[in-house]
């Protein structure tokens, strides 16, 4: 790790003031500090937040709740509120990591993590989004862990996170506080593809900190599923990872959010198919139809072809057991 | 020394004052900002119970209890844990007593060459305070944070499980 300045402000004002192109925000720290020993990320400042008062879950007045930035991903996990509300999120939070980064792990930097594509992680290749114009071995190396859907010339990396999977599926929105005020940015919008650009993960600049996220009142508690795919049974990144959600209007689907983990450089959703399927009778035919729709650009690289029909089987499944419930893990 | 001097030329970083009440002690200390909790606690203090395995959160082999929850040491810059409350292996015994966890790996023999054996004891006795595992899946999955090479899984869970109801009395949880 390369040595750094530290600082641990007390007010949001203080930390977004404190902020530059050279410094992070630091909280549970799980990602960055592996990122430092790795020698990938060389902050010359790390500016501890935890101090901050963003700990807090709090319901909003039109029924959602907002949740404070420091709001740790296992206490957000066992959250009675959200357990009750927004199981989907719940189950999403519990499928990632282990019990000891998600106590550690806070909201707003699972936003925040970083792929673990291994050329990403390896300073001593070349690698876009580390180091611009360097090149991409993943995309004619060991790409079996790589995106199918939205990847560029540049970048096939995939985003990491489960959490950000139901988030997106529930339309969260995310608050951000920088130098020059404060704004919102809508869930879908927070993440970026890689285009020319895969340096850059999402769309927040350098003084700008994560102080909260909102999630709407629909929480689709009565027909939602997480199901993730992995190399092994816990404790592994998603291969393909689906969050479903379904309101039913009596026998048909009055409303449906369908999002893909794993397979992309941000939580892949596709609102076409989820408005094709409104108005459906849940059935094998119809989640396999939604299934093929997603997944008909897909564009798989050497080794990860098994990513295209593992996720459309993946999605029959979560839609199956978010029609039927969503209880069965 | 005159500030052309290329020492002088180097950024100073400075020490952080840091207090922590370690295995039931209060603890004065300074660390430089890069310090690990893990190398504070294996290089500084000789408590060399929580091992480095990968230093990457990956392995559990660090894992201690920060304010009464299980977290990685080796991903924890000790100078945040300034005013928290520590314990590590060395800290759960009451004098000789062996806390409950310790007395069921012994007795179920949930380990061989025990390099793992501080950070699983540790992470067991954190699930315990958590309250989430009350099945025997349960006990599995909130324990795959900590990896045991020699493979002790099947001996390890047996002595969570039969532990968990005495650690559940007031008093043996530890790690508050």
């Amino acid at each position: 790790m390369n040595p750094f300045q530290y600082s641990k402000p007390d007010s949001v004002q203080d930390a977004v003031h404190l902020a530059g192109p050279a410094s992070r925000f630091i909280a549970g720290g799980t990602n960055l500090l592996d990122l430092m020993k790795e020698n990938v990320t060389r902050p010359e400042h790390l500016i501890d937040i935890t101090g901050l008062p963003l700990r807090e879950v709090t319901e909003t007045a039109d029924g959602g709740l907002l949740i404070g930035a420091l709001v740790s991903n296992a206490d957000l996990a066992w959250h009675p509120l959200i357990e009750q509300r927004y199981p989907l999120l719940s189950q999403a939070i519990l499928a990632g990591a282990s019990p000891q980064l998600r106590n550690m792990a806070s909201t707003g930097g699972n936003l925040l993590q970083r792929t673990r594509c291994y050329y990403f992680y390896d300073a001593s290749v070349p690698c876009n989004k580390r180091e611009p114009g360097s090149g991409c071995p993943a995309r004619e190396g060991l790409n079996r862990i790589h995106a199918i859907l939205g990847a560029s010339a540049q970048c096939v990396a995939t985003h990491p996170s489960d959490m950000c999977v139901a988030l997106a599926a529930l339309e969260a929105v995310v608050h951000v506080q920088g130098r020059d005020g404060a704004r919102t940015i809508e869930f879908a919008d927070f993440h970026r593809l890689p285009g020319e650009t895969p340096d850059r993960d999402n769309q927040l600049d350098d003084d700008e900190l994560i102080t909260a996220v909102e999630l709407p009142a629909a929480g689709f508690a009565n027909h939602s599923h997480y199901l993730k795919v992995r190399d092994r049974a816990s404790f592994a990144f998603a291969l393909v990872s689906v969050a479903a959600a379904l309101d039913m209007n009596g026998p048909v689907i009055g409303r449906a959010r369908l999002v893909l983990g794993g397979v992309a450089h941000k939580p892949w959703r596709d609102q076409g198919v989820e408005e094709w399927l409104v108005g459906k009778v849940p059935s094998r035919e119809t989640f396999s139809a939604a299934a093929d729709a997603l997944l008909q650009d897909a564009k798989p690289l050497e080794h990860n072809a098994f990513k295209v029909k593992l996720a459309q089987r993946a999605i029959v499944r979560a839609l199956g057991d978010a029609a039927q419930g969503g209880q069965t893990r | 020394m005159s500030a052309t001097t290329p020492e002088a030329a180097q950024p100073t970083f400075a020490r952080h004052p840091l207090r922590l009440t370690l295995n039931g002690q209060d603890r004065q200390l300074e660390v430089l900002p890069w310090t690990t909790l893990l190398d504070l606690l294996r290089e500084q203090l000789d408590l060399i119970g929580a091992k480095k395995g990968c230093d990457h959160g990956q392995c559990g082999a660090c894992t201690v209890l920060l304010n009464g929850k299980r977290v990685n040491a080796c991903l924890t810059l000790a100078v945040m844990c300034d005013g928290s409350e520590l314990t590590t292996i060395e800290g759960l015994a009451s004098g000789d007593e062996l806390h409950p966890m310790q007395h069921a790996f012994i007795k179920h023999d949930a380990f061989q060459c025990g390099y793992c054996t501080p950070g699983q004891i540790c992470s067991a006795v954190g699930l315990v305070n958590e309250d989430r595992a009350h099945t025997t899946d349960e006990i599995r999955e909130l324990m795959s944070g900590n990896l045991c090479r020699c493979g002790a899984y099947s001996n390890i869970r047996d002595a969570i499980e039969e532990a968990l109801p005495a650690c559940r009395q007031p008093g043996q949880g530890g790690g508050r």
